[in-house]
């Protein structure tokens, strides 16, 4: 079976501050880490291949230095791993992510089972993986907690609805996005480390897809513009309030209602 | 993408400096930018010869007077409707009548036309539903398909879903059908003469707030989460009207097979309680918990206590907050008798709303609390009960 896990490198901070002269993010000497989310769908494709044979591809998309998380992931037992690297890629929403995966996923050619950690920790959308699915027109589960059997032909899972668990059973291809616990990630291994020094990543370009059309890729594929970012609206204003017990009643009900806790 | 005007570049290498990804390099004796390139186009500014420019990709123009109206997408379990989507109606009639256009809704699943009507009384003009024995439970794949099939025939300039965890397994997918923009997790939403909609989210944890537009795709996709916009008004004189759907067998065929569903027991933990009532050790007695339960409960909340509750055998230990305990970040946390040490307070100080009810006024919980209660407990907290108690209006969906 052809397992393929995709990963994201992401600053290894959330606490990132708005330049306010140019309204950019300021990453600079921000450390680059893999989303943390993403070790769980590595595990997980890892626990399947166990089970079933095969292999197991890391695909990612980012600048050259997101060569570092493929490597993190061949000390963790991925068998290949590829970079979609472009600076036509750049300025992608979530539109363009996906569909830029889904071309990468064809031109690496068999699959079996997609797996995707349930978001990540800089964008938050938890929206590319299901993306991905629609374009390569096939069926997806989103919130696995738990995979109950796996077998040549299919694949049963647990999904995580808020007030309820729902079990089913999809055929390959498909796409899974797992949730945090579904397993314990393995820690990357210095043996492996040592195996995988030379290990090739292999890079795709554009030029490598089907669809070499480059108003769909990057800021021109994306639909969505960013017009601004700004700090959020601190929540440091205080009021002390002193008074008969009644009246402070009154001004925490007041407080319930504005906040929401309460309906008028 | 950019570009550099290799003629009027002088390699003094200011981008290079300037470019905050390292997406800038000199390759064989020219600038050239590389894959790291956020366009965040920072080097354009810096650039003394503006050598480089921003080549941009024109699409076609989307006409947006073809496009009208807002859809909110019912979320519901069997029938019963998620709160959440009175929520999105109630944004969908403030920006609609901005624009003068209409809301709809679009309710899928399997016996459920007679629960549609409900949603006429929040003001939706027209309610499309989809009822199939292949909705009865949800599947992404198939639950697209009548969406998409929906906004084919009424093309509505936005669609509204929640940020549930169904609405964001569904979003993507019928978004991606349109090849149109999907904003996750708004938390404000404003629309333009245009009928551009406004978004703004938080991103990287809450530390950033982004405004989004989709200027030249419909429908504009955005999810919202609960408990974010205010709750849809009662129409008094319900003018909409419902109408029946239906779908080709073909579009009914899903590659989920679903064996079962079962509800999760409840098993609530103070770390995923959106209200708090918290207590410590200004509570006399063990039997005054029932105080603050009786309050947590009016709020749809839990109780928790500091460590000294704990120790005194009170409470279990999953109910403490504090770094040998849980941490917490609800919508709105009440402490009750708390003064505020740092063990505690490090746990608990990036809730959305602090309520401090203490009755020293130099307390340290004063200084993180958005709201100081300077009163006794015992006095404040049986008021508070009794003005909810008394206040508390008719929920609009007993209609």
């Amino acid at each position: 079976m052809n397992i393929i896990v995709c990963i994201k490198q992401v600053p290894g901070t959330t606490k990132v501050e708005v330049d306010e002269k140019t309204g950019v993010l300021k990453r600079e000497n921000v450390e680059s880490k893999m989303n943390p989310y993403d070790l769980y769908a590595i595990e997980t494709a890892l626990w399947v291949k166990e089970k079933t044979g095969g292999k197991v591809i890391a695909i990612t998309m980012g600048p050259p230095q997101a060569q570092a998380i493929l490597k993190e992931a061949y000390m963790m037992g991925v068998d290949e791993g590829y970079l979609l690297s472009d600076r036509r890629f750049a300025g992608a929403d979530v539109l363009a992510t996906s569909y830029t995966l889904s071309q990468g996923m064809k031109t690496i050619g068999n699959f079996d089972l997609i797996i995707c950690g349930k978001q990540t920790t800089d964008g938050d959308t938890s929206q590319v993986g299901p993306s991905l699915a629609e374009y390569l027109e096939i069926p997806h589960v989103a919130w696995v907690k738990k995979i109950d059997q796996i077998t040549e032909k299919s694949i049963i899972v647990e999904q995580d609805l808020a007030d309820s668990t729902e079990t089913a059973e999809l055929g390959f291809p498909c796409l899974i996005t797992v949730e945090k616990d579904i397993m314990q990630p393995r820690l990357p291994s210095y043996k492996k480390k040592l195996e995988t020094a030379d290990r090739e990543i292999k890079v795709l370009t554009l030029d490598d897809f089907a669809d070499r059309d480059n108003s769909n890729y990057g800021l021109n594929g994306s639909p969505t513009k960013v017009e601004r970012i700004f700090p959020p609206e601190s929540n440091t204003s205080q009021e002390m309030f002193e008074g008969p017990p009644q009246e402070l009643a009154v001004k925490i009900y007041d407080v319930l209602k504005q906040i929401k806790v309460i309906r008028q | 993408m950019l570009g550099v005007n290799r003629k009027i570049c002088d390699l003094c290498e200011e981008c290079i400096k300037a470019c905050p990804f390292k997406a800038i390099e000199v390759k064989d004796g020219y600038v050239e930018i590389n894959a790291a390139c956020k366009l965040c186009k920072i080097c354009i500014k810096r650039c003394p010869k503006n050598a480089i420019v921003f080549i941009d990709g024109k699409r076609p123009e989307v006409n947006k007077d073809e496009w009208k109206g807002i859809m909110v997408y019912v979320e519901h379990v069997d029938g019963k409707i998620h709160p959440v989507t009175f929520e999105l109606i109630g944004k969908a009639v403030e920006l609609a009548s901005k624009i003068n256009q209409p809301v709809y809704s679009i309710f899928i699943g399997c016996e459920i036309k007679d629960k549609a009507n409900e949603l006429l009384y929040y003001g939706v003009d027209k309610v499309f539903v989809y009822d199939d024995e292949q909705f009865k439970y949800f599947r992404a794949d198939v639950y697209a398909n009548a969406f998409e099939d929906c906004i084919k025939k009424i093309k509505p300039s936005i669609v509204l879903v929640g940020a549930t965890s169904m609405g964001r397994s569904l979003a993507p997918r019928v978004s991606v059908r349109f090849r149109t923009g999907l904003t996750a997790d708004c938390t404000v939403l404003d629309i333009r003469e245009n009928t551009d909609l406004v978004q703004i989210r938080p991103a990287f944890g809450g530390n950033i707030m982004a405004q989004i537009v989709t200027p030249n795709s419909r429908p504009q996709f955005a999810t919202v989460r609960y408990k974010v916009m205010d709750r849809a008004k009662c129409a008094e004189n319900p003018k909409g009207t419902v109408e029946l759907c239906t779908m080709p067998p073909n579009k009914l065929s899903s590659g989920i097979n679903v064996i079962k569903v079962v509800p999760k027991e409840q098993q609530p933990s103070i770390s995923d309680a959106e209200v708090i009532v918290a207590g410590g050790r200004g509570l006399k007695d063990k039997k005054d918990l029932d105080m603050l339960e009786e309050l947590a409960q009016l709020l749809g909340g839990q109780t928790a206590v500091s460590r000294p509750l704990v120790e005194a055998g009170w409470m279990p230990y999953t109910k403490q907050i504090g770094l040998s305990g849980r941490t917490v970040r609800p919508k709105l946390i009440i402490t009750c008798g708390i003064s505020g040490a740092v063990q505690f307070t490090a746990c608990m100080n990036t809730s959305d709303c602090i309520i401090a009810i203490n009755k020293d006024k130099n307390a340290p919980i004063f200084k993180i609390a958005h709201y100081g209660i300077v009163g006794d407990l015992y006095e404040v907290i049986p008021a508070l009960i009794e003005q909810i108690k008394n206040k508390e209006g008719v929920a609009c969906n007993a209609i």
